[in-house]
């Protein structure tokens, strides 16, 4: 335990108590307990989890989109990802869904343009998950925000609550979905980091065919891996949140922004 | 005693024809009879599966989707990359069709499935053929369904 000689068990402070518990309880299954409440952790590898393994909350997969490699009138990545999960519009673009959508900003100070993707932001705080009332909007243990469309109703109030219009209603009944994306008419839908793909130690469909396209523009890893290429470059570039003000802790943040 | 038995088998033929033929007559639905899957076998018995099957998609379903567990053994796409019905183009039938493996039993039963309002009903179609499941391990398939009952009454 963490008291010297000035306290006992009984003036432990709750604080203290819980700190040292759950360093001693790291130390014992991934961590070395450097001193009383220090505790060194083995960094989470970006891997494929083995079978019959949960997703763990010492992972939280992020993705940075650097705007300055962005082109505007490049969509690689909204073509990938529709074809990924085979969200194909039915002609309809003010109802179709759209998981990913390239938005164009302009400065109008200076009249600068960037181009840049806009999709979920796998929020660690997302407002999405705090409206639904049947609990379908949800999180994973590693920071992967999805709807579970058995419970959901459509009632689209984590559309309303979504700052970044980042879901969309399925208004039409869908036919010829692909065996790991399945989507239904009367549920809402949205960007879920190619979750399949994750689970298998592959990269989102975005994030390869912006790389296929040389760009680069996206890189897609562990937040919580100080050793992965997504934080080392959060820890070298200035990067930002989009609606930091909101205090939702996306999980996407941007680099080459104006503000 | 043999005349006696031959006597017996066939007024048992004759009743028995006479009762299928007053079926038909009366238009009966006939007993359906599912597609066998293509590999050498389900992952649990088949009078498990008839009766359980539901269950078991939906418990693993949440594990899946909530907790991210993969690779388990009661996976719908697997139900449906094993049981795929080829129509006449070869091409696996979707549950529009009523040769679909599970539309056979649920029309026969009266059982609305709304899995496939989601879900694809036929095998993905990058997924070769010599991926299909040649052969199950060994399942303790009770000990898996106490557990699956156990997980209900937490979370419930």
């Amino acid at each position: 335990m963490s008291c010297g000689n000035s306290c006992n068990s009984n003036t432990t402070s709750r604080r203290g108590f819980l700190t040292s518990m759950a360093a001693s309880a790291a130390g014992a299954t991934a961590g070395l307990t450097l001193a009383p409440g220090v505790t060194l952790f083995s960094p989470a590898q970006a891997r494929a989890r083995g079978k019959g393994e949960a997703a763990s909350s010492k992972v939280r997969w992020g993705m940075l989109v650097d705007a300055n490699k962005c082109d505007d009138g490049c969509t690689a990545c909204v073509d990938a990802c529709a074809d990924e999960n085979g969200w194909q519009g039915e002609g309809n673009p003010a109802t179709d869904a759209q998981w990913i959508r390239k938005v164009k900003v302009t400065d109008p100070g200076t009249g600068k343009s960037q181009s840049l993707p806009m999709m979920c932001q796998h929020c660690e705080e997302p407002p999405c998950v705090d409206v639904c009332p049947t609990g379908a909007s949800m999180k994973r243990a590693d920071g992967i925000v999805l709807v579970d469309k058995h419970s959901c109703i459509g009632c689209r109030y984590c559309m309303m609550a979504c700052p970044y219009q980042a879901r969309s209603f399925v208004h039409e009944p869908v036919s010829g979905q692909r065996t790991h994306a399945p989507r239904g008419k009367g549920t809402v839908e949205s960007c879920t980091f190619c979750v399949h793909r994750v689970d298998e130690g592959q990269q989102p469909a975005c994030v390869e065919a912006c790389g296929g396209t040389k760009r680069g523009a996206l890189t897609f890893g562990d937040l919580n891996d100080s050793e992965s290429e997504i934080s080392k470059k959060i820890a070298t570039y200035p990067t930002q949140a989009i609606r930091s003000d909101l205090g939702l802790k996306p999980g996407v943040r941007y680099l080459g922004l104006d503000t | 005693m043999t005349l006696r038995t031959i006597i017996s088998v066939l007024v048992a033929t004759f009743v028995f024809v006479a009762i299928s033929s007053s079926a038909e007559a009366a238009g009966r639905v006939t007993i359906p009879e599912p597609a066998k899957g293509k590999g050498d076998q389900c992952v649990a018995d088949t009078s498990f599966m008839r009766k359980n099957h539901p269950s078991l998609l939906k418990h693993q379903r949440d594990d899946t989707l909530r907790k991210g567990i993969r690779g388990n053994e009661f996976s719908l796409k697997e139900c449906v990359a094993c049981h795929a019905v080829d129509g006449k183009d070869a091409k696996p039938v979707t549950y529009e069709n009523p040769e679909h493996f599970c539309r056979t039993c649920h029309a026969y039963v009266a059982v609305k499935l709304d899995c496939f309002e989601c879900h694809a009903s036929t095998p993905d179609k990058k997924r070769q053929a010599n991926e299909l499941p040649k052969k199950h391990p060994p399942t303790n398939v009770l000990s898996s369904w106490r557990d699956l009952s156990a997980q209900t009454c937490e979370g419930g």
